[in-house]
């Protein structure tokens, strides 16, 4: 329905609503390069030598880097743990799909629908009795927990998408699941793989609600250590922008290469 | 004689199928165990717990006055009048939320399918809030945009003649839903972009020969297009936002009052603030079965497409 050119008004309208839905973002950048004194300046200002203090200063902060640090090891294992796990599901459900494999795969599904504070109470106990409270692993584990059903549905549907006389063949030559797994799934799926991996990173590294409730000091991803900064310091603008930016600037780049993908896992196929 | 060579072909693998049949079976659950256990433990242990916590009087600070006490715990809640608070409060954040989106999902989702330079970026950009981390979200509206004294919302009111507003007292679920808001448009126009561009265009063209008006083009042919991708939206994001947490905790923390404690955040009260273990589960019970409501036509729509 795109042949045509859009008209000037509708292309006009189109970059107005970009700008603005985009505008929170650009100021929160722009913000970030400028002095604690020229971020709440009214009225504000524009143009300015751009400096570098607010970004030295927040990654300085107690902490920033260990929080940055439980950022990644948390939403990279998290991500590694769901795709090994789902791998083989996935391989299962759609090339040896049996009588329940479409049931199996609602339900795993259905297991997103359940409100995490709906089980807050259970799960900070188990936590604290284990000694988890405050711990990466209990991230990791919750995290992939929360992304597998995603994880298996996004392989399965890639998966499918592959001709199965292939896999077929390789069967007939005697080649067991292990290898057709790991010589032809993991090659000819790649880009489904990237793009389930991709989504799983950025799920995990926006979780706000687990970390919060979960973490402090020694586990806390960037979503606690900027949910904790706003309290006592909340109007250091600069310094809370550049660390926002920070935490906010590898995600931005990976959803980019994502988007066109996230529409199959964020929906998990109900709209094509 | 192609069509003989395929029968000859499928039966043959037919035969070798039914060989391997049994032992595939075997390794499918091998293979499947580990998601399925997993999920199974994460579905079921902590739920059973919620449920068995919400029949028993356990407070944290007074983990010695233990024991069942039937329905107390909702009775109490029933009866607490800032539990129907949070109920209003949540349909309120949730309805704001979804009506928002909606109506601008669509639109926006319509002027970006339009074909012009630069529509990529154009669309990133759009979409860009929904990958920024919720703290982060909540706090750039916070300060840098809703703040009454420094912040660029409120100088554009004094630029206009009008008083700076301080927004999370004034107007404090309004200030959240336009905060979620944000967030969440993104993932409406995402979803509606897609459904609009597995439109047909022949019929769309074939209006236009007939010489129907954009408008109508719009009214009659793209609009009953995206009906089932916005009960989609709809139920997806209900799921979601029943569990926003993070920005009323870095905004308003509830208040002022308790003017934004949704059911989620007065759970987060009741259970990690007042240590009170079992009001906190008959909540969570509560927020479960609301959930479960909406998950269950979602569910439907899914497994219907799964099996087309």
């Amino acid at each position: 329905m795109d042949q045509d050119k859009a008209s000037p008004l509708g292309t006009a309208a189109a970059w107005i609503v970009a700008f603005l839905m985009f505008f929170p973002i650009l100021w929160m950048t722009v913000t970030a390069f400028k002095t604690e004194t020229q971020a709440i300046a009214i009225p504000p200002i524009v143009f300015f030598r751009p400096g570098m203090e607010s970004f030295a200063h927040a990654t300085a902060q107690a902490g920033y880097m260990l929080f940055a640090e439980n950022s990644i090891i948390v939403s990279f294992a998290s991500t590694l743990l769901a795709l090994l796990i789902a791998f083989p599901a996935a391989y299962a459900m759609a090339f040896q799909p049996g009588k329940h494999t479409q049931n199996l795969l609602v339900w795993m599904l259905s297991t997103k629908m359940l409100p995490p504070v709906g089980v807050l109470v259970p799960i900070y106990l188990i936590c604290r009795d284990l000694g988890l409270l405050d711990t990466r692993t209990a991230l990791i584990v919750i995290d992939m927990l929360m992304n597998l059903p995603i994880v298996v549905w996004m392989l399965y549907s890639f998966f499918r998408d592959i001709p199965r006389d292939i896999l077929e063949a390789a069967r007939m030559d005697g080649v067991g699941p292990r290898k057709q797994m790991i010589y032809l799934l993991l090659p000819l799926a790649s880009p489904g793989i990237v793009s389930a991996a991709l989504l799983a990173i950025i799920l995990a590294w926006n979780e706000a609600f687990w970390s919060i409730n979960l973490t402090a000091a020694h586990a806390g991803t960037l979503a606690t250590f900027i949910a904790r900064y706003s309290a006592p310091e909340g109007l250091f603008w600069a310094k809370l922008s550049a660390a926002s930016v920070l935490a906010v600037a590898p995600i931005l780049v990976f959803g980019s290469f994502a988007q066109r993908r996230l529409v199959r896992g964020l929906t998990v196929g109900a709209v094509k | 004689m192609a069509y003989a060579m395929k029968g000859a072909e499928t039966a043959g693998r037919a035969m070798a199928q039914d060989g391997l049949a049994r032992g595939r079976r075997r390794s499918s659950w091998l293979l499947l165990s580990p998601a399925v256990g997993m999920l199974a433990l994460w579905a079921f242990v902590p739920l059973a717990m919620t449920l068995y916590y919400s029949f028993q009087r356990y407070n944290l600070l007074y983990p010695e006055r233990r024991g069942f006490v039937g329905l107390l715990n909702y009775q109490l809640m029933v009866t607490d009048p800032s539990f129907w608070t949070a109920i209003v409060n949540t349909l309120l954040l949730v309805l704001g939320v979804l009506a928002t989106t909606l109506v601008l999902g669509t639109v926006f989702a319509l002027l970006l399918n339009q074909n012009f330079r630069g529509r990529g970026v154009a669309r990133l950009m759009v979409i860009a809030p929904f990958f920024v981390l919720p703290p982060v979200a909540a706090l750039i509206w916070k300060n840098l945009l809703f703040d009454p004294l420094n912040g660029l919302i409120g100088w554009l009111c004094t630029l206009m003649g009008l008083q700076p507003v301080a927004w999370f007292t004034v107007h404090p679920m309004l200030s959240l839903v336009i905060i979620v808001a944000w967030e969440w448009t993104p993932f409406a126009t995402l979803i509606l972009l897609t459904a609009l561009q597995s439109l047909d265009s022949e019929q769309l063209e074939a209006a236009r020969m007939d010489g129907a008006k954009p408008m109508s083009r719009i009214i009659y042919i793209v609009l009953p297009h995206l009906a089932r991708p916005m009960a989609i939206t709809v139920m997806m994001e209900s799921i979601f936002l029943l569990s926003i947490f993070a920005e009323i905790l870095t905004t308003t923390a509830g208040g002022p009052g308790d003017a934004t404690t949704t059911l989620t955040y007065l759970i987060y009260i009741r259970a990690l603030l007042d240590f009170d273990v079992g009001g906190g589960s008959a909540a969570g019970v509560l927020a479960i079965i609301l959930a479960n409501i909406v998950a269950f036509f979602l569910m439907r729509a899914v497994a219907r497409n799964i099996e087309e």
